[in-house]
């Protein structure tokens, strides 16, 4: 399994090498610099400028340094944000974000598969439906409409939580993002444990287990095993994508995380901040889905034979 | 010479058309969707307002179906406008959707000071029905116009029903237009790549996977930020990101299909590959394609909506229903209908897709007998 691992880490990297080199270049293709201010620098200052930041090298030069330095998990000096390097702001930012979609990720899982459970267990009938509709809602309502909802209906008008910031991470100022970060993924793994029970439950090991008398819990329990395996595959790139922040929870609740850097980044030209949250997102995809690979094995003996 | 009468079995088509009129969910949402595509399209002749008229006099009135401006804000609007024409308001009397005013002033009146009626919107031109004292005193009669916002304004005064409607076309359009383009490419990539086979199918999944692994959305972005966001780039740009999916199953169903006899008979008569994938591979695999479309669509305008409302998608004075839930979430505390109307639009379109495209999947699955 270690084996597997490794082999899966190591094949990752030509993808992370296509990765990095295309962005490199794409934003090097772009109009505009990293120090174009609306008042244009003295051409001297530019000049000086560009030399201590590299940008005076040839690009290909550039890029070899950049590689090299990425190499050794150096992912250079920030434009935008002076003296401080991207490693730095990630330093600051990854843990408020990774924090926020690890919690988006636990309620989206305890919640979601609940939900689906009960909906195939009382299939037809009206909580089916109910839960069906709630996810459909969930999945259609994008972030950027729940959230300021959430902030006008438990912020302002009830008073119970606080509209934004961050404090430190004290749980009452993170009710609201993590809700608004989960809901679209409890929908979603609803959806798919709902699915893949139905299709489990209507197998003949399951009825024998019936037969047999087994308390509905302890079938659910074994059909949800044989359930699991579709949501555990589609969990690597929502896992990435929740842990590495999102702009939008991020803006409107005011949180110091990374999810706005990469916007903030591209608009400011801040090429070392782009290039490095590109890189964080491609590795922790990369990352999740070798996870989300080997829960599958762990759940599924049959895909083990294949490792 | 022999004519064998062949029964004729209903074509998948109609198997399928009978099956979604069945489905009830489904065909609400088909009617649902027809609906909100017709009102977008010519809901903004008939709401009566052009989508960037401004009514300054009529910033953020609530959703209503009574006519504005409201009996009881006629008169401060008068006050208001009598103090910028400097006259005095001597008698008031409102009848029948027409307002009289006993105008006076210490010097003759110029008449034209009273364009500023129907310049407030709220009145229509005037007409002196007596002049008195030397043009000192007049008696003027302005109808009062009746205006109709049945979802309200947004902060500068335009009606939101509009605007709505003339951001639907957009997302619509976008929405529509980037999944084609997807499909198109997707459908030709995937069906290339399986008909193929071996090394070459081999190669080009693999580029596919490359391709999964690129934080795509931040391409788009890059795209977008660096090339000056336009209409077109936006769509561009959604359909680059979405057809890998559609590529894969069309791939898939293409290897199915390719060992089939069918296939092989026109092989063994001669077709030439291009044709065999146009008229045997292609025409068989419409029901994935047609639901992989289907739910990507709501995936394309949802997409749409989360690139404009980080500013970086569609571009003013064009609009879209993500401009608009931008616009919305900014002034979600004095006008939370701003929000309200263009999210309401977005999340009934996302259902009603979403719900089609699953109704669909069930109708174009032939393994699911005809229940007679």
């Amino acid at each position: 399994m270690i084996g597997y691992a490794l082999r899966r880490l190591l094949q990752a990297i030509p993808t992370l090498f296509v990765v990095v080199t295309l962005s490199f270049f794409l934003m090097r293709l772009a109009p505009g610099g990293p120090f174009d201010l609306e008042r244009p620098l003295p051409a001297a200052a530019m000049e000086n400028l560009k030399r201590i930041y590299g940008l005076d090298q040839p690009l290909i030069v550039q890029y070899g340094r950049y590689l090299l330095s990425l190499a050794q998990g150096d992912l250079g000096p920030s434009f935008s944000f002076r003296d401080l390097t991207v490693n730095d702001l990630f330093a600051r930012g990854l843990p408020v974000s990774a924090t926020l979609g690890a919690l988006a990720l636990v309620v989206a899982l305890a919640l979601g598969l609940a939900l689906g459970t009960m909906a195939a267990f009382r299939r037809g009938r009206l909580s089916d439906r109910l839960i069906g509709l709630g996810a459909s809602l969930g999945l259609a309502v994008p972030t950027f409409v729940t959230a300021p909802l959430f902030q006008i209906v438990f912020g302002l008008s009830l008073g119970w939580l606080p509209v934004g910031g961050w404090e430190g991470g004290s749980p009452r100022n993170l009710v609201l993002p993590v809700l608004t970060l989960a809901l679209p993924q409890v929908a979603a793994v609803a959806r798919l444990t709902r699915s893949a029970l139905n299709e489990v439950l209507a197998q003949p090991h399951i009825r024998t287990l019936r037969a047999m008398g087994l308390p509905p819990y302890r079938v659910a329990l074994q059909a949800l095993r044989g359930a699991l395996l579709p949501v555990i595959s589609t969990l690597g790139p929502v896992a990435a994508a929740l842990l590495t922040g999102s702009v939008v929870v991020e803006t409107i609740f005011g949180l110091p995380g990374i999810g706005r850097y990469f916007v903030d980044g591209a608009l400011n030209r801040d090429y070392t901040l782009v290039m490095g949250t590109v890189v964080l997102v491609a590795v922790m995809v990369v990352i999740f889905n070798l996870i989300a690979d080997l829960l599958a094995a762990v759940v599924d003996p049959r895909l083990r034979l294949g490792a | 010479m022999i004519t064998l009468a062949v029964p004729r079995g209903p074509s998948l088509a109609a198997l399928a058309r009978r099956r979604l009129v069945r489905n009830r969910p489904a065909l609400a949402a088909l009617v649902m969707l027809i609906a909100v595509g017709l009102a977008c399209l010519l809901g903004p002749l008939l709401t009566g307002h052009a989508p960037s008229r401004i009514y300054p006099d009529l910033v953020r009135v609530k959703p209503s179906l009574s006519a504005h401006p409201k009996p009881d804000a006629v008169r401060p609007a008068i006050d208001r406008l009598a103090f910028r024409m400097r006259l005095t308001v001597e008698e008031y009397s409102v009848s029948d959707h027409t307002v009289r005013l006993t105008l006076t002033s210490p010097k003759p009146i110029n008449e034209r000071s009273l364009s500023y009626l129907p310049r407030s919107d709220l009145f229509g031109p005037a007409r002196v029905l007596e002049r008195a004292e030397y043009g000192r005193r007049l008696v003027v009669e302005a109808p009062i116009q009746r205006l109709y916002f049945l979802l309200g304004t947004d902060v500068v005064g335009r009606d939101l029903l509009t605007r709505c409607l003339v951001a639907g076309r957009i997302s619509l359009l976008i929405g529509l237009t980037a999944t084609l383009v997807a499909l198109l490419v997707g459908v030709a990539y995937g069906a290339v790549s399986g008909m193929l086979g071996g090394g070459g199918d081999a190669l080009m999944m693999r580029i596919v996977d490359i391709l999964y692994a690129l934080p795509f959305v931040f391409f788009v972005i890059v795209l977008l930020v660096f090339f000056r966001a336009g209409l077109w780039l936006v769509l561009v740009a959604v359909a680059a990101v979405e057809w890998l999916d559609m590529a894969r199953i069309v791939r898939t169903q293409t290897l199915a299909l390719k060992s089939r006899d069918f296939v092989r008979a026109a092989h063994a008569l001669g077709l030439t590959t291009p044709a065999i994938l146009a008229r045997h591979i292609v025409p068989n695999m419409l029901g994935p394609i047609v639901v992989a479309a289907t739910l990507l669509v709501p995936r394309v305008i949802l997409l749409e909506s989360f690139l404009s409302f980080l500013g970086l998608g569609v571009q003013e004075p064009a609009t879209s229903w993500g401009v608009l839930i931008a616009e919305g979430s900014r002034s979600l505390e004095s006008a939370p209908w701003m929000l309200g109307a263009p999210a309401g639009f977005l999340v009934v379109s996302l259902i009603a897709l979403n719900v089609l495209g699953d109704g669909l999947a069930d109708a174009l699955d032939p393994r699911l007998s005809e229940p007679s």
